[in-house]
């Protein structure tokens, strides 16, 4: 068995840091002080109980020095740097986050913060320039103060102004300076709106998906037989109203389709039974594919299913849904690795694929992905193909029989050699 | 015989107020406030120079822009843009397609007249 490269490191950063000689933690474990040299700098491998002792002597839980700190964090620490073009230790990472756990945390909050915040600049930024509504009101303002400003100047210029030219300025200032009050009245109330003060205003599949994680993407409402208020649902979930509220009704009109197609009671007993087999589970059902895991992913890890992440993509690889599954990130837009069976699943449309991918942190974790591509809306034979693919992903499987495909989360973070799919430099390497 | 401005603006105030500032300054000036057929005035007159509002009805400035400096009879009349919308990448366009000024409102008075004399100068 290999040894793992970086227990021995974590162990002499723990002792540094607590500021514990070598030799004293070698006495309290009951081995030499060459020994543990030998085991800090990875030359010998340590497990069991002395790896249970030194975490003991050390005051750790033993799975800190064996397995580190979780790769979610790392890969938020990574992303937290690159996102910044931050010139950093990526290299050392792992030993921060191990050794200074709340540090880690907060540069991770920190940088989710950052995130959110220009999040809402770009949300502002994007309603300065682009709200027809705004620039009409500003244009109207600008206006009126303009010809205010000119006509002014001429009045009080000191050269002559005949008694009609005068008359006419007057009278321009006065209906000016009405439109210029029913202008600024209109711009205030618009920009006076109930979230100018309250919480940044997210992109509506933002507001959806943070919905709908309150819920843990579970919809009870629609597992019940018999009439359904979707309306009310989507009121109680969405009550901005606005294009959240769209969104959430085709979700739940989806979710409801697919639940009344797949009863819930039924679809958990065969889920497990077909061991959460989509083709299989698609055959029983008389359903479609990607019906199939949208209901899979429906299932809650509460009542004993697998956890499973759920993404939908529009071909141009922007993301429509995500389902976050831990350890498997999901970027919001564009920014995710084409080998994945959501992107290489538009090449065959409907085609279900399956396939294994390992993500490229320290313990090459493996994610069982099923996805398919499917076309949307009528069909017609002068109208360009419109596909969405949807990827169901399981954490962990069992070992299969496959080699995974070495994908990544996102190039900027990746590591990966020699990747056909590389489009920008790695900056972790 | 003075030189002849043509003001494209939509603005009724506005254009009062500057048509009678250019006037006094000597200058002849016409004003159109269409920009669907603003082409069509330009070659009628044809103006000396043409100051140019972005935001018209029918048509942009940016277009109108365009379609003078495509035109051969119209393409080194000098323009001076105007424009209540003073961010950069309008400012860049109006460059890129050949404005030979380009003025934010509100602008003063002085202003205009300074710009107007000295693209007469240049012409």
């Amino acid at each position: 068995m290999a040894i793992d490269p970086i227990i021995g490191t974590r162990i002499r950063d723990i002792r540094l840091d607590q500021e514990i000689r070598q030799a004293d933690l070698a006495k309290m474990v009951g081995i030499s002080s060459s020994y543990l040299n030998l085991i800090e700098h990875n030359k010998r491998r340590i497990a069991g109980k002395l790896l249970s002792d030194v975490a003991l002597a050390l005051s750790v839980a033993p799975e800190r020095l064996s397995q580190g700190v979780n790769t979610s964090l790392l890969d938020q620490l990574h992303s937290a740097a690159t996102n910044l073009s931050a010139k950093v230790e990526l290299d050392r990472a792992e030993n921060m986050a191990v050794r200074y756990p709340g540090w880690a945390a907060l540069i991770v909050a920190q940088s989710k913060k950052l995130a959110a915040l220009h999040d809402r600049v770009q949300v502002l930024n994007d309603r300065m320039t682009y709200d027809p509504e705004l620039a009409g009101s500003l244009h109207q303002v600008i206006t009126a103060v303009t010809a205010v400003r000119s006509a002014a100047s001429i009045l009080v210029g000191g050269e002559r102004i005949d008694a009609d030219w005068q008359a006419r300025f007057h009278r321009n200032i006065y209906d000016d300076s009405v439109r210029l009050a029913a202008s600024s009245e209109a711009l205030i109330r618009y920009l006076d709106t109930p979230d100018t003060n309250g919480p940044p205003q997210s992109a509506p599949v933002d507001e959806v998906e943070t919905a709908l994680a309150a819920v843990d993407y579970h919809i009870a409402g629609l597992e019940r037989a018999g009439q359904v208020n979707i309306p009310k649902l989507v009121k109680d979930m969405t009550p901005r109203g606005d294009a959240a509220a769209d969104l959430m009704t085709r979700f739940l009109q989806t979710y409801h389709a697919d639940a009344a197609l797949m009863p819930l009671t039924k679809f958990a007993q065969t889920a497990r039974d077909a061991d959460y087999d989509p083709v299989a589970l698609s055959h029983q059902f008389h359903a479609p594919v990607d019906a199939v895991l949208r209901r899979l992913s429906s299932l809650l890890a509460a009542d004993g299913h697998l956890p499973m992440g759920l993404a939908v993509a529009d071909a141009s690889g922007a993301m429509l849904f995500r389902k976050p599954v831990s350890g498997f990130a999901l970027p919001r837009a564009g920014a995710g690795c084409p080998l994945w069976p959501l992107f290489t699943a538009f090449g065959r449309p409907n085609q279900p694929i399956r396939a294994e991918v390992a993500l490229p942190d320290a313990t090459e974790q493996r994610f069982l992905c099923y996805a398919i591509a499917t076309p949307v809306g009528a069909a017609g034979f002068d109208a360009p193909p419109v596909l969405h693919a949807t990827m169901l992903i399981i954490p962990d499987p069992a070992q299969g029989t496959t080699e995974p495909i070495p994908g990544g989360v996102s190039c900027r973070i990746c590591p990966r050699d020699g990747c056909a799919a590389r489009r920008e430099p790695s900056a972790i390497r | 015989m003075s030189k002849r401005v043509l003001l494209i603006e939509d603005e009724p105030n506005i254009i009062e107020a500057i048509s009678f500032i250019l006037s006094r300054d000597g200058w002849t000036v016409h004003t159109h406030e269409d920009g669907m057929s603003a082409m069509d005035k330009v070659l009628a007159l044809p103006p000396d120079i043409i100051i140019l509002d972005v935001m018209l009805p029918g048509r942009s400035g940016f277009d109108i822009l365009r379609d003078l400096r495509a035109t051969a009879e119209t393409a080194k009349i000098p323009v001076m843009m105007l424009t209540a919308r003073g961010q950069a990448r309008d400012r860049e366009l109006a460059e890129r397609l050949g404005a030979n000024h380009f003025m934010t409102k509100p602008f003063s008075n002085a202003e205009v007249r300074d710009h107007v004399r000295e693209l007469m100068e240049a012409t």
